[in-house]
């Protein structure tokens, strides 16, 4: 079956109530939990206490809940994301200062992550139980049972602390010029990158080895091989490209997480990217930074979901949606 | 040292017979702050020493980029705005005050021209008026001319409500006006002893320039483009700025100071946390200076080991304390547990105070907890040294504790538990979940079993624990436990701020919504006068000699039991020249800054 514009219709018109319910929960949520952005005013002091009290008032703190939040849904709406507290300047510019360095650490790694995932999972599953296929499995098992924040340290006690030869304080902006700019850089990427590739790699080869695996035992396979095909052929055209469907998914699903970037990882090595925006705004209570980050990221999940859905459909016309 | 004692070492100071710096020691030593000692000599009318310069190189710039970390990054770039020390430092990069805190507690100035004193007319008899003349040929980053009508434009931008600056406290209950192009006056309202608020010091003194912020006073501050483009006078200019990540800063060739600065340019970096940056500074030497190091000491030293950087320690004011809860946490009365309304049924009595202040063994939370960041103390004003009291010597001893408690009436119970009246030795003791913290009430609780008292240790995250959330029944100024312990830090080298936690119109109470800063709710009605003579009393020594007193007066009646004084610790560069002060901003002499070859 085609895919039918009325599904995809209907499924951004299921999205919109999900995000507002998600808004509304985040909203809620941050309103409730403890803390207050003007702590560090209120018991300092120095500072009398109309300060924090004028500048309740100022940011309409003092409202109720439900008023706040339609407030901010409105302003939203208008494509106005808000007044961080903490910096007092609006939280685009915050968050559109950050988002480069993430998109290229995080983005590079999940290139990364696949560019290990896919021949090494292929090629472990056309030779299954073989040594390649043996190291492959207990080298993905370690992959992703080490968390980012063990492997970020790891390599930074080896890279930086023993061996001396990468910084593990990330800068995004570097002074020196020519080559050296982009050798500066380089230097200073290669250990967030790892991390997170490897960590990604791992899981993602699993995946794409049993997928391979599910393909490689088909009817279409051994005729290919009967045919007298080249083994080359047999796994790039016919193996390869049908595995791939259930991977393109997971890939789709991965990509909100480049934007959203990578918390753990982010304060390890000081990338001034979206996750330690996220974590520093949490810490300093800053509720309009952390509404726009974590809703603009779940706007991103749901749409990539839908992409994820639709994309199947159209490379697996088995699969109707309707 | 009574007042007696003070002023004859004054005396001496005058007349030559006693060094200046030994005066200093010595009233450091008794545990006043070095600047309030150092404001002693100035009152006196004996001049300031020249802090002999630490500066040697001969030629401005050529030092390359100077590399600081603080792992908590600037967020904004405006000194009337900038709440936390992380935002005022990034500030104190491009502006300056008239005059800075050294780490002796002396004014140096800065785009002053000299400190005001009684000797050279800026002090009034009366204690209400000072007189600022302000240093000639200094220029903003763009080149304007920097005049007295900046420095009184600060005064009206902070101190109009509308501008919602933080800063205001300094600003408000005074008049400031220009007598000419580089003199201001400063008329306060009321008698002033402690006038070096206004216009001084790194963390709201900063001065902005008049012409970029004229039309963002009040309502529209925030809107103003100069919030994240900062034009000062200091010795670096603005490059670019990502808050809580990068502030970056270009020398300025034109510094008002000579052959000043050394570097080209300056770096702070934000973020991460407090082991790495250390790691940063000690271990690798990828950054020269590292703020605030929150670090163990064990874990310290062996970074230290890497040979690249050396911990600087700073003294100052703050203190980690216990405070004893002189109202009941346990009823409850109009909506509200340890009202005033009532009294503790067991710590109101002195003797479980002082049995308690004797279960306290400081010596080991020093020796084995907090190390350099932590000295052993049984005073509550421990810096700057003129303020410190001499007649409180930090004390461990169960015996004596034990026979305190017997006298008092507190015996034994099958339990094990001491008890008198069927009221039992049991308190709950809270803190913030915070490792030293937790090691710090095991100890205590550890002692405290041998003496036939019961804790029940209580561990409260620091982000509802010093929250002001009028909701939450486990903030520290609701103090709805028996006992609790955290750090008070003290921000001015004056104690009048610091000592207003004990005068009973300060209490903490569901009425000020727990803003009162007394949350033992401790009174003593001649504390509380005395603390009203002091805020009016214009003699520095007697003004000391006061504070000394009410330092005494609280710990030897045990309301709070002192444990360890919070100096702070930097990481810094073998090589990097810089002189520290925990009365300013750590960059409160970055014009001196600079490397040894």
């Amino acid at each position: 079956m085609t895919l039918s514009g009325t599904y995809v219709l209907r499924r951004v018109l299921i999205a919109l109530p999900s995000l507002l319910g998600i808004s509304l929960v985040l909203f809620t949520v941050l309103a409730l939990a403890p803390g207050d952005p003007f702590g560090d005013i209120v018991s300092n002091p120095n500072i009398p206490a109309e300060v924090a009290a004028n500048l309740r008032i100022k940011f309409g703190m003092d409202d109720p809940v439900m008023v706040r939040y339609f407030r901010w849904l409105f302003a939203m709406l208008h494509g106005d994301w808000g007044f961080s507290f903490a910096s007092r300047i609006d939280v685009d510019t915050l968050i559109l200062q950050r988002l480069p360095t993430t998109l290229l650490v995080v983005g590079s790694s999940q290139i990364l992550a696949l560019l290990i995932a896919l021949p090494v999972g292929v090629y472990a599953a056309t030779r299954p139980y073989s040594l390649f296929d043996q190291i492959a499995n207990t080298l993905t098992f370690i992959g992703f049972s080490l968390p980012t924040f063990f492997t970020g340290l790891m390599l930074i006690l080896v890279f930086s602390i023993q061996l001396d030869w990468l910084p593990f304080v990330y800068r995004s902006d570097i002074t020196s010029t020519g080559w050296h700019f982009y050798w500066d850089h380089f230097k200073q990427t290669i250990m967030p990158v790892m991390v997170l590739a490897l960590f990604q790699a791992a899981s993602w080869t699993r995946y794409v080895r049993s997928a391979a695996l599910d393909v490689v035992k088909l009817d279409y396979v051994t005729t290919a091989r009967s045919k007298g095909l080249k083994e080359r052929v047999v796994v790039l055209k016919h193996v390869v490209r049908n595995a791939m469907i259930p991977v393109v998914t997971l890939v789709a699903l991965q990509v909100p997480a480049i934007f959203g970037g990578a918390i753990v990882t982010e304060q390890i090595f000081r990338v001034p990217g979206i996750g330690s925006l996220l974590i520093s705004a949490i810490l300093a209570n800053d509720t309009p930074v952390i509404m726009a980050v974590t809703f603009v990221f779940s706007c991103l999940v749901i749409s990539f979901n839908l992409l994820a859905d639709i994309l199947y459909a159209w490379l697996d016309p088995r699969i109707a949606l309707g | 040292m009574n007042e007696q004692n003070i002023r004859g070492l004054i005396e001496e100071v005058r007349e030559g017979k006693l060094a200046r710096r030994d005066f200093m020691t010595k009233m450091v030593s008794l545990g006043l702050a070095a600047p309030f000692a150092g404001h002693l000599l100035l009152n006196a009318g004996i001049a300031q020493a020249q802090t002999p310069s630490t500066f040697k190189p001969t030629k401005r710039g050529g030092g390359g980029a100077l590399k600081v970390l603080w792992w908590q990054g600037a967020t904004l770039l405006n000194p009337h705005f900038a709440t936390g020390t992380k935002d005022q430092d990034g500030c104190r990069i491009f502006y300056e005050p008239l005059a800075s805190w050294d780490k002796d507690g002396n004014l140096i100035p800065n785009l002053a021209a000299e400190i005001p004193s009684a000797a050279n007319g800026g002090l009034s008899k009366d204690g209400k008026t000072v007189i600022w003349k302000l240093k000639r040929g200094v220029t903003w980053h763009d080149g304007k001319p920097f005049t007295s009508a900046d420095v009184v434009f600060n005064w009206e931008y902070a101190s109009d409500p509308a501008t919602a600056a933080v800063s205001i406290g300094s600003y408000k209950d005074m008049k400031v006006e220009a007598t000419d192009s580089h003199t201001v006056k400063i008329t306060f309202n009321k008698v002033t002893p402690f006038w070096a608020i206004p216009f001084v010091g790194g963390a709201q003194g900063s001065i902005i320039p008049k012409h970029l912020f004229e039309a963002y006073k009040g309502a529209k501050s925030r809107e103003s483009p100069n919030n994240l483009k900062p034009v000062g006078t200091g010795p670096f200019k603005f490059v670019d700025f990502t808050p809580g990540d990068m502030v970056r800063g270009t020398i300025n060739t034109a510094y008002h100071e000579a052959n000043k600065p050394f570097f080209d340019s300056v770096e702070m970096k934000g973020g991460g946390d407090s082991v790495s940056a250390a790691r940063a500074v000690l271990q690798t030497g990828e950054y020269d200076f590292a703020w605030n190091l929150q670090v163990e000491d064990e874990i310290l030293l062996k970074l230290e080991a890497g040979g690249k950087g050396k911990v600087v320690v700073i003294p100052s004011g703050d203190i980690e304390f216990i405070q004893c809860n002189f109202t009941d946490p346990n009823i409850e009365i109009d909506g509200e547990r340890s009202s005033i309304k009532t009294k503790h049924p067991v710590l109101t009595d002195p003797s479980v105070r002082q049995a308690l202040s004797l279960l306290v063994d400081r010596a080991s939370v020093q020796k084995f907890i907090y190390g350099r960041a932590g000295i052993a103390t049984a005073d509550f004003i421990n810096n700057p040294p003129r303020l410190r009291s001499t007649a409180n010597k930090p004390e461990f001893n169960v015996d004596k504790a034990i026979a305190v408690l017997e006298a008092g009436g507190w015996k034994k119970g099958g339990d094990g538990i001491r008890e008198k009246g069927g009221k039992k030795l049991k308190f709950v003791f809270q803190t913030s979940v915070n490792q030293p913290r937790q090691k710090t009430q095991a100890i205590i609780k550890q002692a405290c079993q041998k003496a036939g008292i019961e804790l029940e240790l209580k561990a409260i995250t620091a982000a509802v624990f010093f929250s002001s959330d009028v909701g939450n029944p486990d903030t520290y100024t609701k103090l709805y436990s028996d006992l609790q312990m955290y750090t008070t830090t003290m921000n001015a080298p004056d104690a009048e701020i610091f000592m207003n936690q004990y005068v009973s119109w300060e209490f903490a109470t569901k009425a000020n919504k727990w803003q009162g800063r007394n949350s033992t709710r401790w009174s003593n009605p001649d504390y509380d006068a005395l603390y009203k003579a002091a805020q009016g009393e214009l003699d520095p020594v007697k003004r000391a000699s006061m504070y000394i007193k009410m330092n005494d007066m609280v710990v030897q009646d045990h309301a709070v039991v002192p444990v360890v004084s919070r100096p702070r610790a930097r990481g810094a560069n073998l090589k990097l020249r810089f002189s520290e002060s925990g009365w300013d901003s750590d960059f409160w002499a970055l014009q001196d800054w600079h490397r040894e070859a």
